[in-house]
């Protein structure tokens, strides 16, 4: 194969929105290595508890390996805390310990979604690089091997205020377009849509090429 | 160094109740084939298996290593492994040699669990681990994965999956110039891990 771009190696594409009382986190389903494709079910978001998912783009294998690490991390705060993080706290867990690699770092680029119990489950969204650098926002975030294709998409579509039922619709016509234009993200997607009390798993049939 | 990257034929089919590998059995260094009955597949305990390629050291010093600590672990509680823990801890050993001395070595963790049914991983070098029901490596995969995306179906029986390696294989020794010319089939079902088939070809 051609040489190797780490942050390029896997393909990913993932997009958090929020609503109104409620957010969103969607993934591409592809798992790839360059211009191979070798399954189609590999999902890169993950449940860290019921208000809080994070998705993870990049090399699939630091993806993997930092989950782990941060269930670790989240089960000796419940342990120790008798409470589930709340997501800003997370995000800054997940950007020290992104940077504490700092001149050796893991590749990826996380986009965190979840509702924050202590301001009456207010929607939280936010992105960082692979070096711990965070933003957040109060309506999307994107992350991937294309996500100025989703940027541009989700920028169109977003309007504040969306229900869940909406902001799934919104989300999933986002992702599915926006990797349209990706070669190494797509054949399908997943979306999280998180509320107060419920959170809702669909898997999107998309274009298989 | 060792084998060249892609030049190894790996293919894993899980089936209904079983799962079945077909791997090259040539052990090559530079342009001389030093053998060709090397069985590339490592036996962790009755019904898990690994099935190894990639830099011939690497490739054994790994999987004896994998296999030695599962089994020490299997004596220690008197549990068996399941095959999705032993495809874990693969994992996370090639994960932490990853930034210090990596193993330049691609895996298909497969067997069969009781209640469970039979199961497959893909486990690659940089420890990327995914499960899946067709799954290969090497230039061979290129032809052969699109083909049985074809041909697979969840009721798959062994004979079935027998007659896909077939397929596979013919198709790769006419089209890929670098086919290997020797090829061992292993399966592992309900009965423990059985070595189906050895194929020599001339050239």
């Amino acid at each position: 194969g051609e040489a190797m771009s780490i942050q390029t190696y896997n393909g990913a594409a993932i997009i958090a929105m929020s609503g109104q009382e409620c957010v969103a986190i969607a993934s591409d389903l592809r798992f790839g290595v360059q211009n191979q494709t070798l399954a189609c079910d590999h999902k890169k978001v993950y449940r860290m508890h019921d208000r809080l998912y994070m998705g993870l783009s990049g090399l699939a294998t630091d993806a993997q390996t930092l989950y782990k690490r941060f269930v670790f991390k989240h089960n000796l705060y419940r342990l120790r805390e008798e409470r589930d993080m709340r997501p800003q706290t997370f995000a800054s867990m997940v950007s020290a310990t992104l940077y504490e690699k700092r001149f050796g770092p893991y590749f990826v680029e996380p986009v965190i979604a979840g509702l924050d119990p202590e301001e009456g489950h207010a929607p939280f969204i936010a992105g960082m690089d692979s070096l711990g650098a965070m933003e957040t926002a109060k309506d999307f975030m994107c992350a991937g091997t294309n996500s100025e294709s989703l940027l541009g998409v989700c920028e169109t579509f977003y309007r504040p205020g969306l229900g869940p039922e909406e902001l799934f619709e919104v989300i999933s016509q986002c992702m599915l377009s926006g990797v349209d234009r990706d070669a190494l993200a797509g054949w399908g997607a997943v979306v999280y849509v998180i509320s107060k009390d419920q959170c809702i798993a669909r898997t999107l049939k998309g274009r298989m090429d | 160094g060792g084998g060249a990257p892609g030049m190894e034929y790996v293919m894993g089919i899980k089936g209904k109740d079983f799962a079945m590998a077909c791997v090259s059995a040539t052990a090559v260094q530079q342009i001389i084939t030093m053998k060709h009955d090397e069985d590339k597949v490592m036996r962790v305990d009755d019904h898990r298996m690994l099935v190894t390629s990639g830099e011939p050291g690497d490739r054994v010093q790994f999987g004896e290593f994998v296999c030695a600590n599962v089994r020490l672990r299997n004596m220690r509680h008197g549990v068996k492994t399941s095959t999705k823990a032993v495809a874990s801890y693969a994992r996370q050993e090639l994960a932490k040699a990853l930034r210090q001395g990596p193993y330049q070595s691609n895996l298909l963790v497969m067997g069969y669990d009781e209640g469970k049914g039979p199961s497959m991983y893909y486990l690659d070098y940089l420890a990327t681990m995914h499960e899946m029901n067709v799954a290969g490596y090497g230039y061979g995969s290129w032809f052969v994965l699109s083909m049985y995306d074809n041909l697979w179906h969840p009721d798959l029986t062994q004979d079935e999956a027998l007659g896909l390696m077939q397929k596979g294989i013919d198709e790769v020794r006419r089209r890929l110039s670098v086919a290997p010319s020797s090829y061992m089939i292993t399966v592992v079902d309900k009965d423990g891990i059985r070595h189906l088939k050895t194929l020599e070809y001339g050239s």
